[in-house]
């Protein structure tokens, strides 16, 4: 087990290393850093301005060097400017040059300041990842109870009405992008088109007072995407341990159907679920960009379409860190959850 | 001109009666679903006569109910597409225009449906389909989309407007507006009203089926093919090979949809000519999948391989350089009469590829991990077959049941990551029709104007839900084998 969850961890942080490595190098590709000279310095650079201005805060080093440099594990630059001025990656506003730390990286949680929000990267991203948090914890609440009660219920008894009137349910839901349910939603739901004007089209209002009003239907925007792939993998699983041997033993011994699903069946068939909620995170994190951006609700994923549309390099790198370590912090638990919740593999 | 109402007088009679049969529908569902937990399961008994009687109950009461209600609604749906087709302009209203716009729709789906059905038993799986009835719903709506498609591409027929010329004072007018005297148009009427630049609705939706339906097989092939000739080597042979590749796939998979999409699908990427290079590897893989496969059926018979393998090889080639090959872009070494065509979405459709190959390569590789146990495999490795051959033609051949299936989900996903693209404005240009773009200019207004996003929204999600149900019908019907 211990050996297992090493070798995941190491496979995991060359993974991290990897993505990273690509995101900064595609962030850092000359014509975006060209811009940024342009937009940062003056808009009517020469080509050469803009070469210096490159070198003179050291973007034109080798790609290498700069990715070890934001990493903080290569010393960061100090470049004495064609115009005469000493900088140093690591000096913060004003600070003397002699003063500066040697490393200044992810690692030393240097995380480089926003050219959009004129503010740190690591607080924009903490605040940002908090609002997310609220929106994802009360996802989850809705979709995974929701999630789950649907596919027992549908894989209980395979075959039946339930099933059939379930599974259809579940498929509609997989069907509907955010993008389409939530324009759905708002417009019968937030205007006065349809005569049902009992929620607020905007999630605005939440990020500080979150309310049933104003909060819930980004919420179910988002849960019901995810929803029906859950329970339709619910689904799978129950049909599956409602066919073993031992539920039928349980069946012919005469214990009674509820307490067969719920005492017996539950328990097995909501294994393999598990993996599939902590593999959502992923998609979670594509509907939580669509939802924040359609209802206006300035979190992690509105961070993102800010960053990448506005060629904020720092702190779209500092985007991607966070998402790409969901991503794999939650394929970890899958993978460790699965062999911790199954006894067979447990016990062996 | 007056503004039409939604469905004329056609409506006075047909409405109550829908309103009526959907409430008793609803009702006879709840009822179905609530008494499917408490009401003691339908049990045969028998009678002393020899006879079997079921015992249905009340819950047999409420699916008979669902039963009748739904056939009811049905009929009146039918109603509703097939009176205004005999009615006069403007009668039926905005319902009845637009079934009446989808008319060569309607026929092309009634004689597909009959051709099928008559036929069914000698089709194979697409036979099996018409067995199903959520399968039938689901190639219906898949087929109306691609009808429309193909009517409004080819024959330029269902569009009522230009898809793209404004007329002045439609700005955001709602569903049914008449345009003013004298604007270029097939009827005098917006039928579903006019969006924010005063264009018609109808028309941009029908148009952008032509995109969606164009570009998501199309990409879903080029990601199969990828995803086959990489993932039938990983399973097959095992080792370092599949390692390394499912390292790069899982890396390409732990990538945020929507930041890969924001990293690549940018005017200054595109500028780099990566995406140019990215297409120069992805579009590579049919050329190597298609020789391939035919060298290792006929490298036995060299005269009849370079005969089959040369001009297929040519002309995938060339259509090959032609699509790799764009003006203006760092692969651009063609001369103009040799280039076929100039894709303008290049990055769209490399980006696509690139998101979906991953996935379709752990299927293909999982699948390969079990087939290659087969005694079928076995006894091709005795007499002596090669490596490739296998794969290809005894391997291959047995998983396709599963890929089918994948396929038409994975169209599916495709048309929903395409919408996204266009939701997000990402390498699309805010004049094209697609439904993603549209649902984007929607949204900006969405709480004061609502109607210019919701049929787009709509169908995107009937074609996405139509997939869904074929690729459930599918493997419904194959499993039954």
């Amino acid at each position: 087990m211990g050996l297992f969850i090493l070798r995941r961890l190491g496979v995991m942080l060359l993974t991290a290393l990897c993505l990273t490595f690509i995101v900064f190098w595609l962030t850092n590709l000359a014509p975006n850093l060209e811009k940024l000279a342009k937009t940062q310095g003056n808009a009517r650079m020469s080509d050469e301005a803009v070469v210096s201005w490159l070198d003179n805060r050291g973007y034109n080093q080798a790609l290498p060097i700069k990715y070890g440099q934001w990493l903080g594990v290569l010393p960061g630059y100090i470049i004495e400017g064609t115009d005469g001025q000493v900088r140093a990656r690591c000096a913060a506003q004003g600070q003397p040059v002699e003063d500066a730390a040697t490393f200044c990286g992810i690692l030393q949680g240097d995380w480089g300041y926003s050219t959009v929000f004129k503010d740190e990267v690591g607080t924009i991203v903490a605040t940002r990842l908090g609002l997310t948090g609220k929106l994802m914890f009360w996802v989850m609440m809705v979709m995974v109870p929701g999630a789950l009660i649907i596919g027992v219920l549908a894989g209980m008894r395979e075959g039946s009405r339930t099933d059939r009137s379930l599974s259809t349910v579940s498929i509609v839901s997989t069907a509907t992008p955010e993008y389409v349910s939530g324009v759905v939603f708002i417009s019968v739901f937030a205007t006065a088109t349809f005569g049902m004007q009992w929620f607020k089209g905007t999630a605005t209002g939440a990020m500080e007072d979150a309310t049933f009003e104003n909060f819930f239907l980004p919420v179910i925007t988002i849960a019901l995407y995810g929803m029906g792939y859950i329970a339709r993998m619910t689904r799978a699983s129950m049909t599956e341990v409602m066919t073993a041997q031992y539920i039928r033993t349980a069946r012919l011994k005469g214990v009674s159907f509820p307490k067969i699903v719920l005492k017996h069946a539950l328990r097995n068939a909501l294994i393999a679920p598990f993996t599939v909620i902590m593999l959502q995170f992923p998609w979670l994190l594509n509907g939580v960009v669509i939802v924040e951006t359609l209802f206006n609700y300035k979190g992690f994923g509105w961070v993102l379409v800010q960053a990448a549309g506005n060629n904020d390099i720092e702190l779209l790198l500092g985007v991607s860190i966070v998402s790409v370590f969901v991503v794999l912090v939650t394929q970890l638990i899958s993978d460790i959850g699965y062999v911790f919740l199954n006894p067979r593999i447990r016990i062996s | 001109m007056e503004a039409l109402t939604w469905t004329g007088s056609l409506g006075t009679i047909l409405n109550p009666v829908l309103m009526i049969l959907l409430a008793l529908l609803a009702v006879a569902i709840v009822a179905q679903m609530i008494l499917g937990f408490f009401a003691p399961a339908q049990t045969l008994q028998s009678n002393p006569d020899g006879t079997i009687a079921a015992t249905t109950g009340p819950l047999g009461l409420a699916e008979t109910g669902v039963k009748y209600t739904f056939l009811g609604i049905l009929l009146i749906v039918i109603a509703y597409i097939v009176v205004p087709q005999i009615m006069p302009y403007g009668a039926a209203g905005i319902v009845g225009e637009i079934t009446k716009r989808f008319l060569p729709v309607w026929i092309s789906l009634i004689a597909l449906f009959a051709v099928s059905i008559i036929y069914k038993r000698k089709l194979g799986l697409y036979g099996k389909l018409f067995d199903s009835t959520v399968g039938m719903i689901g190639f219906g709506l898949v087929m109306f989309w691609v009808f429309t498609a193909l009517f409004v591409g080819l024959f330029d027929m269902i569009a009522t407007h230009d898809y793209l010329s404004q007329v002045s004072g439609l700005k955001n007018k709602g569903p049914g507006i008449p345009v003013p005297e004298g604007t270029a148009g097939l009827i005098p009427h917006y039928l579903l009203g006019g969006d924010n630049l005063a264009r018609d609705i109808f028309s941009r939706v029908v148009q952008g089926s032509v995109f969606v339906i164009a570009i998501a097989p199309l990409a879903t092939i080029f990601a199969f093919m990828v995803g086959i000739t990489l993932g039938l080597p990983a399973g097959f042979y095992g080792g370092k090979l599949d390692t390394f590749l499912s390292f790069v796939a899982n890396l390409i998979l732990a990538f945020p949809v929507i930041l890969l999409f924001y990293l690549l699908v940018t005017p200054e990427i595109v500028e780099t000519g990566i995406p140019s290079y990215m297409a120069a590897f992805l579009f590579v893989f049919p050329l190597i999948f298609f020789g391939v496969l035919l060298n290792s059926r006929y490298y036995t018979q060299p005269a009849k391989r370079t005969a089959i393998l040369v001009p297929v090889l040519g002309i995938l080639g060339w259509l090959y350089l032609s699509v790799i090959n764009q003006k203006g872009t760092v692969i651009d070494f063609l001369p103009a009469w040799l280039d076929l065509f100039d894709i303008s979405i290049l990055v769209v459709f490399v980006s696509v590829v690139f998101v979906n190959a991953p996935t379709v390569f752990r299927i293909v590789r999982g699948l390969t991990l079990d087939l290659r146990t087969r005694d079928y495999v076995a006894a091709a490795q005795t007499r002596g077959e090669g490596a490739w051959y296998i794969m290809l033609w005894e391997i291959l051949p047995n998983a396709r049941g599963p890929l089918i299936v994948d396929f038409c989900l994975r169209i599916g996903y495709t048309t929903i990551l395409l919408g996204t693209l266009g939701f997000f404005g990402l390498g699309l240009s805010s004049e094209s029709p697609d439904w993603g773009s549209t649902i984007n200019e929607g949204r900006k207004l969405l709480l004061i104007f609502a109607h210019p996003a919701l049929p787009p929204a709509g169908a995107l999600l009937s074609l996405v839900l139509g997939l869904n149900l074929l690729a459930d019908g599918l493997r419904e019907e194959s499993l039954k084998d």
